[in-house]
């Protein structure tokens, strides 16, 4: 399975190196690098890469390449999802995923790496379970440590190898007793020229926030469970009773966990809740170019949106952008042809525009394609498909938590074309 | 100072990477003496009585490590502190251990004792690491150590500890693999473990020590299907991929009847793609037509296992773990029937929202699959439009899938999305475009003019590599029908003034060689440009102006005679040799002199042959001959250690060696059964076992496994014998360390839920055909498994299929006519089954140990049915577990009239004890006596209880004979006749 691990930074440097079995030589990622220059993007270094004796699966995530070293077949969607695992559970552990995080805390990185794989495969990965056995560096630990002389390592066996949920770790103790959910929905759509909607989907996840006393067992139910298309749970909620039901009853994991990820079904229609109008034209013989676009909500049923931005990337023969904004700031990045307009928020009332010109690269040709404009918004309490959660129960403690549901829609994967 | 250096060096060493480390130390004079002196400082620190210096130095040393440093000059230093009793400074000292060990063996080997004294820690924790480390040590003196050290682990009480041994035998194997023999017990016994922990493990060692023992799996494969929901994610991955190999070489072809049917209408092959190749032989067609034949008479029946795997998988197509989705879509694309493969569909489209890196293996196994199964994707199409966002790797896959799945109905919108990916500013994205354009053209005849338009308008595109690659597809377009299209050779031709990409100017001057005679005063005149050019052309070019010139010779040599002898000069003095041999080669063919041979005859027909259009092909095309997900179908190409997925078998191997018999034959200790009781189903956990919120609400803080322990379904399924029972009583209650203490409590699980058996000795009979049944067809057999609620009763399990196009409600059974005594317990009212479902129930009959039949009426909402159920007499009884001793005894006392003998002679086939012994078990529900020097079965009738004694004694030359011993005479007799017929057939 998994022989070797190398992080490697933007620059190109190896910062850590960990292996599982024999030592392979860092010479390896040569091959890495070589691929890396071949791609012209980052995103573009092909995830596998074989070479003579091994092949190399590497994750981007944070600007870090995660390089796994394999010797021998193995699937490589395995590989991927646990590199990804392991800079979640980076993430978790120190907030933040960055080479001078990974660096500052190098000891529990390998202790991490080391209980994560046993010989290149998966032992606990499960961070209730990993917690147990190192505990997260914090300010006030490392502190009592250096003063007791006592370890982040843990003892015994963490108790959720052996249990029947694994996920949760016994004998938790809150005083103040709460469960929150949110709802978070997404849309991605591809709306033409013409503004029609080529494609929109809504995928949507339940995050959960759950600091509980003891075990319990939670249910949720929802108003419109019929909307959910395909979902994808965490492994704590019982699927039979999901099936049967469309109901979600789970023991949930101590903290914050992904609950349920779904899709709406497609028949739905999706409602588009921002149009854009815009005009970019360049014309042949001119330097100039027109730019003019406009943002007006719809389909919002009377809530707010907010947080919104608009990026595009510009022809390359662009050299700069004399804009206006009626609301927000934008930003014209000449080198990398990034537009960015941070909107903020839209007023029904009076339209967010941005218009000016565009100046060119004198004497070239107008360029023949036109820049799509992705967006990014949000809109708090409501979730476009109309999904509603319709009751939360807890069995199996006496206490009574407190609850709470949050919802929000987002832009995804939203884009414009011109 | 010792103490500022380092202080210094760590706060340098955590900072800057690339750097090495004595840069920062510039006091130091020279480069070895500050690295002498720091680690003399390390070795300090590790000699100090503290444990926190101790640790900090090994927290420095174990940075270094982390860095790709060498500190192999500490080992001394640190393998005396591998007894520390500090537990993180332990740990460490393992890393550093594992990482060095190899370089220093004879210092590693004075850590030895410590790793063998943990292995016996009362502390699980500690035994499982002591265990991880000591097989980590790659030193080949201590193999046999830790040989003894793994099959010791193996039966630990600890299933973590177990779960390490399984993870220590593929490293004990990569170091000295003619261990193999001793390991592949350990694995087998491994195998047989029945915690979910294990299973993942030691299917991994299975996979890398001895994937070829397939037999292994057999006795396990039952229980690994069970298991398989509650095992932890990366081991499902594995075991999923090794069951789908196990099941093709166990079971049919799901699809046999179907692709043949294929076969047969023709025109529907190439559209849908059949399983079977498509350049097969003669030879193969008539087997095919036999095989055809024989799937008439008899229609396909899928092995019940085959269904229990499929049914097991598909909930996990819900996982969040992308390789465990992959790993059941892949099971379905290599194992189901087609009609159900398209659940996966909708799964793989959501991961599609992952990772990018997820995306691309994704969509490279969505692109295989699309060739094959293209309309299981089409409902998804839209998901496969690009973003302008997408890494180019990613459009370039979903571009190859949009191409797939490109048929007359779609080709519109598919275009019309194309012709936006035209205007992307990605140009090897639009190139990739161009050439999916092409591929489009060339399988949808409908389209093929409106692309062949629609990429010569490309030509005026003012991007050259857009031209060219249009030219290049033009090209092959034109190909297959060049009369039409005179005008478009015209216009490329003009193009040759502009555009420079060489492989685009050798495609245009090859369309007019080829179609010189369509445009014959235009070609001379390029011929002309191009000798102007020649000796700045690429090679590809020139090649081609010399194939131009020679065609245009034998066409019109009038004018482009002495065009040609130039050019061929020209070439004649070229620095690369291909050249200077194909003008050569030329001259001699084409050229007329006294010697030319007799090949420049043919000169014409060599060079303006008719020549075939080129047939656009997706390069995922046959990819699925590799398993799904793997490396080498991501690489095509083999990689390592890769096993390859067999072709289904002819004919079913034997399924009976899934059987597990009776429990106390197999090594699992009572312990392991008691286990197997307490794995629950936290994921999928029945939601009729449990007992539902007012119930959990009230018991303790266990209702964590309380609640869900109601399941226990199909955990039974594997050993399928009266013997839970008596199993379950002889627990002892030897109760492990850190078992939880709540589990305790459900030991005694009863079984609300009778599961399929998949049981291969069960005979199904009609009890409904789905003709007079108006679409309701009626299956039962008897399951042979101890009906719950009566022990009197035999239970029977009823398959409901609704074949018919509306749903049927309320399926029960009304009026039941029995013989007096008989007794029916009625199975569940089905409330609703929908059309072209399946359901099954189960219902007991006590038959009163005769062969009456039971007669009662099936009801639907809207008809009711007259059936019966007349059990074989083999049916009647249960097995009983007896020794031989007791068999002995037993048979003693029932004798004379109570003994019926036979005396038969066995068919060759049928000699060996295997067959017999199948025989007589399919025939009657009887258990094997063990260890019998004969063959002595052992059974009692279910109503009464008497004892049923078979024992089939062979002789020399299949001369045999049979003895029944029961209370019962009639049953005795009938069951003789039964046992007879079924020996003698």
């Amino acid at each position: 399975m998994i022989h070797s691990l190398f992080l490697v930074n933007a620059s190109g440097d190896i910062f850590l190196e960990k292996h599982w079995k024999s030592v392979v030589s860092r010479s390896v990622c040569d091959y890495f690098f070589e691929a890396q220059e071949r791609a012209t993007e980052p995103e573009n270094v092909p995830p596998v890469i074989p070479t003579p004796h091994h092949y190399l699966i590497s994750v981007l995530r944070h600007r870090i390449y995660f390089v796994a070293v394999i010797q021998s077949e193995v699937p490589p969607l395995f590989v991927i999802e646990f590199l990804h695992r392991v800079v979640d559970t980076f993430q978790d552990y120190f907030g933040v995923c960055t080479e001078a995080a990974i660096k500052d805390n190098v000891v529990v990185v390998y202790e991490l790496l080391e209980e994560m794989l046993d010989n290149g495969f998966p032992l606990a990965t499960e961070s209730n379970i990993l917690k147990e056995l190192i505990k997260p560096p914090t300010i006030l630990r490392t502190m009592v440590n250096t003063i007791t002389g006592s370890t982040n390592v843990g003892e015994q066996l963490p108790t959720g190898q052996l249990s029947v949920v694994p996920w949760r770790r016994t004998g938790v103790k809150y005083t103040n007793n709460e469960a929150y959910f949110d709802v978070v929905e997404e849309i991605d759509a591809i709306i033409d020229k013409s503004g029609s909607t080529i494609t929109a989907e809504i995928q949507g996840v339940i995050d959960a926030c759950v600091k509980l006393t003891g075990m319990p067992d939670l249910t949720l139910s929802f108003m419109n469970p019929r909307l959910l298309d395909d979902v994808s749970f965490h492994p704590c909620v019982r699927f039979k009773r999901w099936e049967a039901e469309r109901i979600l009853s789970f023991i949930p994991p101590d903290g914050n966990f992904r609950l349920l990820s779904y899709h709406v079904s497609s028949q739905n229609l999706v409602a588009i809740p921002v149009y854009v109008k815009h005009n970019i034209t360049f014309r042949e013989g001119s330097s100039q170019g027109r730019f003019d676009l406009t943002l007006g909500p719809k389909q919002t049923m009377g809530k707010a949106v907010e947080s919104v931005l608009v990026s595009s990337q510009l022809p390359r023969g662009v050299l700069n952008a004399n804009l206006n904004p009626s609301q927000g700031t934008y930003t014209f990045d000449p080198v990398t042809k990034l537009l960015t307009w941070d909107v903020g928020k839209i007023n029904p009332q009076k339209l967010p525009s941005l218009k000016g010109t565009m100046s060119l690269q004198a004497g070239a040709s107008k360029p023949d394609e036109n820049p799509t404009i992705n967006i990014q918004f949000k809109i708090q309490q409501m979730a476009i498909s109309g999904l509603k959660v319709n009751r939360l129960d807890m069995y199996g403690e006496k206490y009574k938590p407190f609850k709470g549901i949050k919802y929000m829609t987002k832009a995804g994967k939203f884009q414009v074309r011109t | 100072m010792s103490v500022s250096s380092a202080f210094n060096d760590e706060k340098g060493g955590s900072s800057s990477v690339g750097e090495p480390e004595y840069g920062h130390d510039p006091a130091s004079g020279g480069i070895f003496s500050s690295d002498y002196k720091r680690h003399d400082d390390l070795k300090e620190m590790l000699d100090s009585n503290k444990d926190s210096l101790k640790l900090e130095a090994m927290k420095r040393i174990v940075a270094m490590i982390a860095r790709g440093k060498n500190a192999s000059d500490l080992f001394p230093a640190v393998v005396k502190n591998v007894a520390c009793k500090n537990i993180e400074v332990k740990k460490l000292v393992y890393v550093y251990l594992v990482r060095y060990a190899e370089e220093q063996q004879d210092l590693a080997l004075l850590s030895i004792s410590t790793f063998q004294r943990g292995l016996k820690d009362p502390n699980q924790l500690i035994r499982a690491s002591a265990l991880r480390v000591l097989s980590s040590i790659r030193v080949t003196i201590i193999v046999p150590i830790m040989m003894l050290a793994i099959k010791e682990a193996a039966s630990d009480m600890s299933p973590y500890v177990r779960k390490t041994a399984a993870h220590a035998i593929p490293k004990l194997y990569s170091l000295d693999p003619e261990q193999k023999d001793q390991l592949i017990e350990v694995i087998e016994k491994l195998l047989a473990d029945k915690t979910t922990l294990v299973a993942g493990s030691v299917v991994m060692a299975f996979e890398e020590v001895c994937p070829e023992r397939i037999d292994l799996i057999h006795k396990n494969y039952r229980k690994l299907c069970n298991l398989l929901i509650d095992v932890e994610e990366w081991g499902q991955v594995v075991i999923i991929n090794m069951l789908t190999r196990y099941a093709r070489t166990q079971f049919l072809n799901p699809n046999i009847n179907e692709s043949l049917l294929e076969e047969g209408s023709g025109g529907e092959k190439a559209f849908y793609g059949s399983d079977d190749d498509e350049d097969e032989d003669e030879e193969e067609k008539e087997k095919k037509a036999e095989a055809m034949a024989m799937a008439k008479r008899k229609p396909y029946v899928m092995d019940p296992d085959h269904r229990l795997l499929l049914r097991n998988t598909k909930p996990l197509l819900q996982s969040r773990n992308a390789a465990v989705v992959m790993a059941v879509a892949q099971l379905y694309f290599h194992l189901a029937p087609k009609a159900e493969v398209g659940v996966i569909a909708k799964a793989l489209v959501r991961l599609l929202r992952s990772h990018s890196e997820v995306q691309y293996v994704v969509l490279q196994n969505v692109a295989t699959m699309t060739i094959k199964r293209r309309g299981m994707f089409e409902p998804y199409l839209k998901s496969f439009y690009i973003r302008s966002t997408d890494p180019t790797q990613i459009k370039v896959l979903k571009l190859e899938v949009l191409t797939n799945l490109a048929n007359e109905t779609n080709i519109s919108t598919i275009l019309r999305e194309f012709q936006t990916y035209i205007k992307s500013m990605d140009k090897d994205f639009v190139a990739a475009t161009i050439q999916a354009i092409g591929r489009c053209a060339t399988n949808i005849g409908e389209v093929r003019d409106t692309c062949l338009n629609g990429l010569v308008q490309l030509l005026s595109n003012r991007d050259e590599l857009v031209v060219a690659e249009s030219v290049v597809v033009i090209k092959k377009l034109l190909q297959m029908q060049p009369e039409k299209h005179s005008d478009i050779i015209k216009h490329m031709a003009k193009l040759t003034d502009n555009i420079q990409v060489p492989m685009a100017r050798a495609s245009i001057l090859w369309l007019i060689g080829e179609y010189c005679e369509h445009v014959p005063k235009i070609a001379p005149d390029v011929l002309r440009k191009m000798a102007k050019s020649f000796t700045n052309e690429e090679d590809i070019v020139k090649l081609q102006i010399i194939n131009l010139a020679a065609k245009l010779y034998l066409t019109n040599s009038k004018q482009t005679k002495l065009l040609t002898q130039y050019v061929l000069n020209l070439a004649k003095y070229d620095q690369n040799y291909d050249i200077r041999d194909r003008a050569r080669f030329i001259r001699q063919l084409i050229v007329p002199t006294e010697k030319s041979g007799a090949l420049s005859k043919y000169a014409k027909k060599l060079f303006l042959a008719l020549k075939p259009a080129p047939v656009l092909e997706s390069p995922f095309k046959d990819r699925d001959h590799f398993q799904l997900g793997s490396l080498s179908h991501l690489l095509n190409a083999k990689a390592g250690g890769y096993q390859e997925l067999p072709d289904w078998p002819e004919a079913a191997p034997d399924p009976s060696v899934r059987n597990v018999e009776v429990p106390e034959w197999t090594k699992c200790s009572s312990r392991e059964k008691r286990r197997e009781k307490k794995v629950e189903k936290p994921f999928y956990s029945d939601s009729e076992g449990e007992s539902g919120p007012t119930e959990s609400a009230d018991s303790e803080s266990d209702s964590a496994s309380g609640s869900e322990s109601g399941s226990g379904s199909g955990e039974e399924s594997g050993s399928g014998s009266a013997s839970e029972e008596s199993e379950e009583g002889s627990d002892s209650e030897e109760e492990e360390e850190e078992m939880e203490k709540d589990n305790k409590k459900k030991t005694k699980i009863e079984f609300k839920k009778q599961t399929i058996a998949p049981s291969s000795t069960v005979k199904s009979y009609e009890l409904l055909h789905r003709i007079t049944g108006e679409g309701l067809s009626v299956e039962y057999c008897f399951s042979r498994q101890p009906f719950s609620s009566d022990a009197n009763m035999v239970a029977v399990q009823m398959q409901f299929t609704n074949n018919s196009t509306s749903e049927t409600k309320s399926l029960h059974m009304e009026d039941v006519k029995l013989q007096s005594g008989m007794r029916v317990k009625e199975f569940a009212e089905i409330e609703s089954l929908p059309a072209g479902e399946s359901a099954t129930a189960v219902m007991g009959i006590d038959f009163c140990d005769s062969t009456q039949a039971a007669n009662f009426q099936l009801c639907t909402h809207t008809r009711k049915f007259f059936v019966s159920i007349q059990p074989p007499v083999g049916e009647l009884m249960q097995p009983v577990f007896l020794t031989e001793n007791e068999f002995k005894k037993e048979q003693g006392q029932l004798m004379g009239m109570n003994e019926i003998t036979e005396k038969l002679t066995l068919d060759i086939k049928c000699r060996n004890e295997h067959a017999i012994v199948q025989r007589v078990t399919t025939t009657a529900n009887l258990s094997r006596v063990p260890c019998g020097s004969d063959k002595e079965f052992a059974g009692r009738t279910v109503t009464s209880g008497s004892l049923v004694l078979v024992t089939v004694v062979t002789k020399d030359e299949g001369a045999t004979q049979l003895t029944v011993n029961c209370e019962k005479m009639v049953i005795g007799t009938m069951l003789v006749k039964d046992i007879l017929l079924a020996l003698t057939q």
